[in-house]
């Protein structure tokens, strides 16, 4: 599965299961943000790839929020 | 300097022997022969290049006889040593342009003696072999011989005498998905602007880069059972331990780097960094687990959530790589991770 | 808005006890332009050397090219809101020294820095081979961060310019052109069977040193917004980037931008060239769409009938251009794009990151990935130290005999996307 911030990319390139990362410089972090905030974060990007990587996909699938 | 040798490939018709009904002539070696259009490839040489030999071959022959014919004109060929090969021009002869692109494209590949050809664009040849061998785009029929030719032979000329061939937009042939540069007579800006008058008046252009198609795969399973499942981190966002001791570049990445971190719970601004010179690398490099999330993965072990996290993690650096390069390492790295029981990939990129 | 430019054809630089310029040949007080360049206490040294064509000379890691220019009517003055102050500029009179440029160079900040050649293979790539070239290598304090010594240098590089362009200001110009565009109702009006024409240009806003500025504001905080095509001829845009050299404006670009002086030509003839329109190329997904969304609106509002995008940069970027062509190709107006590619060193590979069927005019400044050797020349100006490091070169980059082996990307300028040069591919 693919963590990404340019979601179009990633369907053009043909990932299948793709989770929105928060941006480019920082896909799984904020420096916006308190150490333990920016923790729990990235925690809640990955536990959304792992729901993505449990799910069966019959296409191309964008697992927002 | 030598006269450059060429063997020209045409069929029955060109070599004036009969129509559709002598079209299962079996292919002859003409050794010393101009025949047809060789006339009028020899005069556009003049001295730079001579036909030694001329190859007559029906077309129903050819086709039908694929094997035996290819094998045989491949001998004949290959006994005249010429510096560079021609076959045709095909026009729209369906069969004709399956034999020419055939031949060429196995003088090429078999015998290392370049090759040309020549058709139109919806001769069923093109699409066969266009991306094999350079294959000019003729007109529909051989009322377009003579400019066939003068795009035909300076390409001869050019592949017999080794020397570098120019983009498609230059040479007349087909683009065959090998990108060469260039230079235009006009600037960019000025093309723009032709260009956008012409869509706008609705009249016909040509874009200079069509839009790729790219790759689908079906997507796996899901993964059954997550607390046992072995879990690696794969990132095209350049995070590489301090130092880059691999030296992956900053764009353009040649090369990938494996990673062991056993033992590791956290990237920390001493430990690791980016490699990649496509993206503002501060954050990066004052905390890495922004792009290759270690931390709360190792959490995630240590809570049961995952079965345990690949002790290798495997990166390059996604900036200005060719996609051939990506998809090469791509190969390389998802028979690593299949060989070493890994479950599932966490694929992060910037 | 109505701009006149008067063009001076500077022939030769000169050091001298004195700047001035008299008969085409730019005199220039070291002292001067030093004392000039080191107004910033973060810059510790500044030396200066001139790069003519042909010699066998190679300038490395640049950052940025500047045109000298001086306002000598009008509102406003040359890099308004960054040198001068804040006044909306591109009415009146500007004089601009043709034939030459300031260069700045430097120990490298990012990795991207640029070489530019002026003789052999790579001076055929580069734009500024062809430019007399005022070099400024600058040196920051210990200790300054990364992007205060990239804004120290930009700054320094627009003093020492509009510094120079201020010794024509009472000059005669060689040659002179007016540009004008007219209100939206005029246009209509003047040219009621043209088609109305925009120009939107892309700005590299990725972050800390891919950055653009705009009346000296960070166009990573901008929305799309529309611009006289005159204002950048004064120095409305600047460059404020490190990002891969082929593919960056530098402020040269930006106030001789190929795309407006294009479409100025065809104005009133063959089309009504109504504006330019900036955006961005923000690194968050929801800019990237609300900035195409807006773009695609403007151009809508506007009642245009075709445009021209220029992109910069490459990578993600190539998103931004995309949703940008298919968002205002859906408004149905005819869109032609200008980009360059990243086809792997062999031309094979995919050249752009993203794709769409609505992208069916494409205008290509050629494949950056194609390798160049560039053989030794007789005189660095800056420094070889960095050159492995430079986007598109490698470890491998510096051969036994001094040549370079590297990719179209280390030139400045080569792959330029806003259409400057006739390199192409196919």
């Amino acid at each position: 599965m693919h963590i990404c911030t340019v979601t179009p990319i990633s369907m053009t390139v043909g990932a299948n299961r793709i989770v929105p990362a928060i941006a480019i410089p920082h896909p799984l972090g904020n420096p916006a943000l308190k150490k333990d905030e920016e923790k729990a974060l990235r925690r809640k990007i990955v536990m959304k790839a792992l729901e993505a990587l449990t799910t069966e996909v019959d296409g191309q699938t964008i697992f927002e929020d | 300097m030598a006269k450059i040798k060429v063997v020209h490939y045409i069929n029955q018709f060109f070599a004036q022997i009969g129509g559709e009904e002598k079209a299962d002539y079996p292919a002859e070696l003409r050794v010393g022969e101009t025949v047809g259009p060789g006339l009028a490839f020899a005069a556009n040489f003049k001295d730079e290049a001579e036909i030694i030999a001329t190859i007559v071959c029906g077309d129903s022959y050819f086709n039908e006889n694929l094997e035996k014919a290819k094998a045989d004109i491949l001998a004949m060929v290959k006994e005249q040593k010429p510096d560079v090969f021609i076959a045709g021009p095909a026009f729209n002869a369906g069969r004709y342009g399956v034999a020419c692109g055939t031949i060429a494209a196995a003088v090429q590949e078999e015998l290392g003696i370049p090759a040309v050809t020549g058709m139109y664009v919806e001769n069923p040849g093109a699409d066969m072999f266009k991306n094999h061998v350079y294959m000019i785009a003729t007109k529909n029929n051989a009322a377009g011989m003579r400019g066939a030719v003068a795009k035909m032979a300076p390409l001869a000329l050019k592949l017999g005498k080794g020397e570098p061939v120019g983009a498609s937009a230059e040479e007349g042939y087909m683009p065959n998905g090998i990108r060469v540069n260039f230079f235009e007579k006009k600037r960019g800006s000025a093309r723009a602007v032709d260009m956008l008058l012409k869509k706008l008046a609705g009249k016909p252009f040509e874009t200079e880069y069509p839009m790729p198609n790219f790759d689908r795969v079906a997507p796996n399973p899901a993964v059954k059972d997550l607390a046992h499942a072995k879990i690696a981190l794969v990132t095209s966002g350049g995070i590489v331990p301090k130092g880059n001791p691999d030296h992956i570049e900053s764009s353009s990445a040649s090369h990938y780097g494996e990673y062991d971190i056993t033992g590791v719970t956290d990237l920390t601004e001493d430990t690791y960094e980016t490699a990649h010179g496509g993206y503002d690398p501060v954050y990066a490099n004052q905390d890495a687990d922004r792009v290759l999330p270690i931390d709360v993965l190792r959490d995630m072990e240590k809570e049961g959530v995952i079965g345990e996290l690949h002790h290798l993690f495997y990166t390059t650096v996604g900036n200005g790589t060719a996609v051939a390069s990506a998809k090469a390492f791509a190969a390389e790295i998802g028979r690593k991770l299949k060989a070493d029981g890994v479950d599932a990939v966490i694929l992060t990129s910037t | 808005m109505k701009l006149e430019m008067g063009y001076i054809h500077i022939k030769d630089i000169r050091f001298s006890e004195e700047s001035r310029i008299q008969d085409g040949i730019l005199y220039v007080s070291e002292k001067a332009v030093r004392e000039t360049a080191l107004e910033d206490e973060k810059l510790k040294s500044v030396s200066f050397d001139i790069a003519r064509p042909g010699a066998s000379v190679r300038i490395t890691p640049v950052k940025d090219v500047i045109e000298p220019r001086v306002k000598v009517e009008g509102r406003g003055g040359i890099f308004p809101g960054i040198i001068s102050k804040t006044d909306t500029v591109g009415e009146g009179k500007t004089y601009a020294l043709k034939g030459m440029a300031v260069v700045t160079a430097g120990k490298i900040v990012g990795f991207q820095e640029g070489v530019i050649d002026m003789t052999g293979p790579g001076a055929e790539y580069t734009p500024f081979s062809k430019t007399l070239n005022l070099v400024m290598v600058c040196g920051a304090q210990e200790g300054i961060e990364p992007h205060e010594y990239e804004k120290a240098v930009r700054l320094a590089g627009f003093r020492v310019a509009v510094y120079i362009g201020e010794l024509a200001r009472t000059l005669t110009p060689d040659e002179t052109t007016v540009y004008e565009t007219c209100g939206l109702k005029e246009g209509i009006e003047k040219y009621p069977e043209l088609p109305r024409v925009a120009y939107v240009q892309m700005l590299q806003s990725q972050g800390l040193l891919h950055d653009t500025y705009v009346y000296g504001v960070d166009a990573k905080r901008i929305v799309p917004t529309i611009l006289s095509p005159t204002e950048i001829m004064d120095g409305a845009i600047v460059s404020g980037n490190c990002v891969s050299a082929c593919d960056k404006n530098p402020t040269y670009v930006h106030l001789n931008n190929p795309v407006v002086h294009d479409l100025f030509e065809q104005h009133g003839k063959t089309l009504n060239f109504v504006c330019q329109i900036i955006t961005n190329e923000n690194v968050y997904l929801a800019d990237k769409q609300r900035s195409s969304d807006w773009t695609a609106k403007l151009c809508r509002m506007l009642d245009l009938d075709g445009v021209i995008v220029s992109q910069e940069g490459f990578g993600n970027p190539d998103t931004d251009l995309i949703m940008n062509c298919k968002k205002i190709e859906a408004e149905g107006i005819k869109t032609v794009i200008i980009t360059d590619e990243y086809a792997g060193r062999d031309g094979k590979s995919q050249s752009l990151a993203d794709a769409d069927t609505a992208a069916d005019a494409v205008i290509t400044g050629g494949n950056a990935n194609q390798v160049v050797i560039l053989p030794k020349l007789d005189k660095v100006i800056g420094t070889l130290d960095y050159i492995t490091k430079i986007a598109g070169a490698s470890e491998q980059t510096l051969h036994e005999d001094g040549s370079l082996e590297v990719e179209l990307q280390v030139i400045t300028g080569a792959t330029n996307e806003t259409g400057f040069n006739k390199l192409s591919a196919r």
